[in-house]
């Protein structure tokens, strides 16, 4: 999972502060991936010092420092977007916040990023597909070697393409907000 | 010149606000001994596409053309002997008919191109034999298992001198090892040069063809590049991750 990316999609809409960027963060990945405040600060001055983003001047009153991306950081996030990750030894969850990144990010089209992706995948199968065709009558421990690759990509694609028809719908039928957040009534069931 | 050749075919259905566009100005192109895989979601107009294809159905603009030959200037009986000689059909729920046996089911399609009853049951022999059938030969289809009956469409599909073989969903319902045995049955059809299309959303299935075409809302959005041949690619890549 990439922080230091999904921090520079949460800027590319508009500059913000460090714990909006965490509250956001967590809103916009479910609250699956909870985020330390000192990651978000750690990253930011690495981001900083990479010319990727700028901090503000913070107003008198105000001790929260602000930060905004910069042309670098978004070309580098436009990269890393449509940069399919290593899949041959997968951080899996790099690909669904690709996705979720590309999401916030003006001006993109996140069905154009899935479909790079979903690519990608295919390809990748295609060539472990040839080689199972020439060799699993022979060498069985590859066949299942392959067999294990084919199902774990496969795996993803089949999430690419449930993610796509999802957004598809989502987009026709824009959901209701709910009346408490997730985690709250999580909570309250219990 | 490919074998197979689709070229901005679209297919409507319906008229004015109630006009649905199945498919929209796709170009796909087989040559023989090809491979294709069509991957797209349910409704992405796959299925339409083979019918047209195969010349089951009429585009509504567009030409398809088969060995040169294009459909729209051929008489009735020349697409009906096409579809005899030339293509055969593998669906996705094998439409094998109940009360012929497996040889009967496959040699029918030469009988009904007027060769005798005793070439055409030799022909179909050949076929299931070929495809490990042999002692399956006189079982009525409600005898065999999914896979085995699958296989005997597949015979049906690539008796005779086909050179087209048109497949919608061929491995079907079938568990992951049958279905692998289907696509390696297709894919020896190709390499006796027989042009093939399946049509699929499953992407394992998908990655036995040469090149993988992605069919969205009746569009092609994109397609698989050439692959690097297999040694480059063990040598390039990629060590599978142990765990996960």
């Amino acid at each position: 999972m990439s922080v230091r990316h999904a921090i520079l999609a949460l800027l590319s809409d508009g500059p913000k502060y460090g714990l909006q960027l965490r509250q956001e963060f967590e809103s916009g990945t479910g609250e699956v991936w909870p985020l330390n405040i000192g990651q978000v600060y750690t990253t930011l001055q690495r981001l900083e010092r990479d010319g990727l983003v700028e901090s503000d001047e913070p107003e008198q009153e105000s001790p929260q420092k602000g930060f905004h991306i910069t042309e670098a950081g978004e070309k580098e996030l436009s990269t890393w977007l449509t940069t399919p990750p290593d899949l041959t030894s997968p951080p899996r969850d790099e690909l669904v916040i690709k996705v979720l990144s590309a999401l916030r990010v003006p001006g993109v089209d996140v069905h154009h990023v899935i479909q790079i992706h979903r690519r990608y995948l295919v390809e990748l199968m295609q060539q472990w597909t040839r080689l199972k065709e020439d060799e699993a009558d022979f060498d069985l421990t590859f066949a299942l070697v392959a067999d294990a690759e084919l199902f774990r990509l496969d795996s993803v694609v089949r999430w690419l393409d449930t993610a796509d028809g999802r957004l598809k719908r989502a987009a026709l039928e824009p959901p209701v907000p709910p009346a408490m957040p997730r985690l709250a009534r999580r909570l309250v069931r219990r | 010149m490919s074998f197979l050749e689709l070229r901005k075919v679209s297919k409507s259905y319906g008229d004015g606000a109630a006009e649905v566009h199945a498919i929209q100005g796709v170009d796909l192109f087989v040559d023989r001994g090809a491979l294709v895989a069509v991957m797209g979601p349910s409704g992405s107009g796959k299925s339409t596409l083979l019918t047209i294809a195969g010349s089951l159905e009429e585009p509504t603009s567009g030409e398809v053309l088969i060995d040169g030959a294009e459909f729209s200037k051929m008489s009735r009986n020349d697409k009906a002997r096409l579809r005899r000689r030339t293509i055969g059909y593998v669906f996705q729920d094998f439409n094998l008919l109940a009360g012929l046996t497996a040889v009967e089911n496959v040699s029918l399609p030469l009988e009904l191109d007027g060769v005798s009853a005793k070439k055409a049951q030799m022909a179909g022999m050949t076929a299931l034999d070929q495809l490990g059938l042999t002692d399956r030969a006189t079982h009525y289809p409600d005898e065999l298992s999914g896979g085995e009956r699958q296989r005997v469409a597949i015979a049906r599909a690539v008796v005779g001198e086909r050179h087209l073989l048109l497949a919608d969903e061929p491995s079907g319902a079938l568990d992951s090892t049958n279905g692998e045995a289907v696509m390696r049955m297709i894919l020896a059809a190709c390499h006796r040069g027989v042009a093939s299309v399946i049509v699929t959303h499953d992407a394992q299935l998908a990655s036995w063809a040469d090149r993988v075409v992605f069919l969205r809302d009746g569009r092609v959005v994109d397609q698989t590049m050439p692959p690097p041949s297999p040694e480059s690619f063990l040598e390039e890549s990629p060590q599978p991750s142990p765990h996960r």
